[in-house]
């Protein structure tokens, strides 16, 4: 025990900031994910049979490969190309910031669309008739009745996404970021305490999780508050 | 694309090993939790509890954190017991225990679900009919369990199935080990990156198939009424 709390004496800090850049990434590639996935959930159920194909396609491919091998593909696998190398984005494409921002979000985008897609598809199609009948534009019932109503019903399945996503980026690790996995490895090397130390590191991951689990919570209960108050 | 031809057998090495982890965390993945599953519904409390608390741990942290956690930490355990560097955790053992652990308590929870939604008094009825304890569990609930989890197993298996990419970090030669390997000699990462992520894309368009199959002949009960 006593050595328990020498290691976090030492590593506390190590163990601070990795987490609150494990949060960054998480909340960043989540808002980022977020508004890429309303558009590719319209895309995947549209009749326009060119944009169709593309949206299943990214959304096929980005869930169909293992994470690490997209994390590579970005951070080693862009410099491949002279254009890009020699292009006014290369500083930023280098960085293992952005890269890992870049894949957590286009992967984060490619479940959460899914997600967005059953939800509209669930939104009772008498809502829709009924927001047309009243003279709202196809945008306007989009934006009022079929979004707003879409969101309380994923509220469950997208919170599962969150938490997958805060499991994904201990990946970052693996292109040089020291985000919590990476903070954790280098201390169980230093210390030579790999079991303390990434005992201490799930701690912490199970406590963001629980921490992503009762923010849903507390917004399922928020946004359908007017089935309780109904009743 | 020379590179790639030249480099294909060994892709194909890789995979080999890839499918192979992939399959044995599923079978024992399958048999752990169903022990886990039968845990959870078991009259003990301290069991129940315990299983509960297992499983939902595992389900909360990074598979990659158990991967390390039983990688590193196996070799630390051993070394303490047996003196420094007598027994190491191989990267298949310690690949095989993580994946089939996090397999196995997604998987309890399936089962424990399929297991619930079939009614009591089926079971009644078996036993009424004068078959055992175990006829019934066999013969009756089984089959239906089977039926029941099979679409949850299909994600299990394509989740487990990515996450044996992970094991090349701790060095066990899978298909994207021999990806890293070929990406760093021909200095064309994009390419053979992109190889095994194509490779990985087939694996899973064809496990959705076949699990498309089964689940059909799975619920042939249900279309014959």
């Amino acid at each position: 025990m006593d050595a328990f709390l020498e290691m976090v004496r030492e590593y506390g800090p190590d163990f601070f900031w990795g987490t609150v850049l494990t949060i960054q990434l998480v909340v960043i590639s989540a808002l980022l994910g977020a508004a890429m996935a309303i558009p590719l959930a319209l895309a995947r159920m549209s009749r326009n049979l060119p944009l169709y194909w593309i949206s299943s396609a990214y959304s096929i491919f980005f869930r169909g490969t293992p994470l690490l091998v997209q994390f590579f593909l970005i951070y080693y696998g862009l410099g491949q190309f002279a254009f890009i190398r020699t292009s006014f984005l290369w500083p930023f494409l280098r960085e293992a910031y952005v890269c890992a921002i870049i894949t957590l979000t286009l992967n984060t985008a490619a479940y959460s669309s899914e997600v967005i897609r059953g939800g509209i598809l669930s939104v009772p199609r008498g809502e829709i008739e009924a927001a047309r009948a009243t003279g709202m534009s196809a945008f306007t019932a989009y934006r009022l009745v079929i979004l707003p109503r879409a969101f309380s019903l994923i509220l469950p399945a997208y919170s599962n996404e969150i938490i997958i996503l805060l499991k994904g980026t201990s990946l970052a690790s693996t292109i040089t970021l020291l985000e919590l996995m990476g903070a954790s490895q280098l201390a169980a090397s230093a210390t030579y305490q790999p079991i303390q130390v990434f005992a201490l590191a799930g701690i912490i991951y199970y406590c963001l999780t629980m921490a992503i689990t009762s923010l849903f919570h507390w917004l399922e209960r928020r946004y359908n508050r007017y089935m309780t108050l109904a009743r | 694309m020379e590179d790639l031809v030249a480099y294909l057998p060994l892709l194909i090495q890789g995979l080999r090993l890839t499918l192979l982890l992939a399959v044995s965390t599923m079978l024992l993945g399958l048999v752990l939790g169903m022990l886990l599953a039968l845990a959870k519904l078991s009259r003990h409390g301290w069991l129940a509890r315990s299983a509960f608390v297992f499983t939902n741990f595992m389900r909360g942290i990074p598979e990659f954190l158990v991967l390390l956690m039983i990688y590193f930490g196996g070799t630390q355990v051993l070394d303490t017991a047996l003196g420094p560097g007598v027994v190491n955790v191989s990267p298949w053992i310690a690949g095989l225990t993580a994946l089939t652990l996090v397999f196995a308590a997604y998987a309890s929870e399936t089962i424990r679900g399929a297991y619930q939604s079939v009614p009591k008094g089926q079971i009644e009825a078996a036993r009424a009919y004068g078959f055992s304890a175990w006829q019934a569990f066999r013969i009756v609930q089984l089959p239906q369990i089977w039926r029941l989890a099979l679409p949850g197993i299909g994600n299990l298996w394509q989740g487990s199935l990515k996450d044996t990419a992970l094991v090349s970090i701790v060095g066990l030669d899978d298909l994207m080990r021999k990806a890293n390997q070929a990406a760093q000699t021909t200095r064309a990462p994009f390419t053979f990156y992109m190889a095994a992520a194509l490779i990985f894309l087939v694996l899973t368009l064809l496990s959705m198939a076949i699990f498309t199959r089964l689940e059909k002949r799975a619920s042939k009960s249900d279309r014959r009424t």
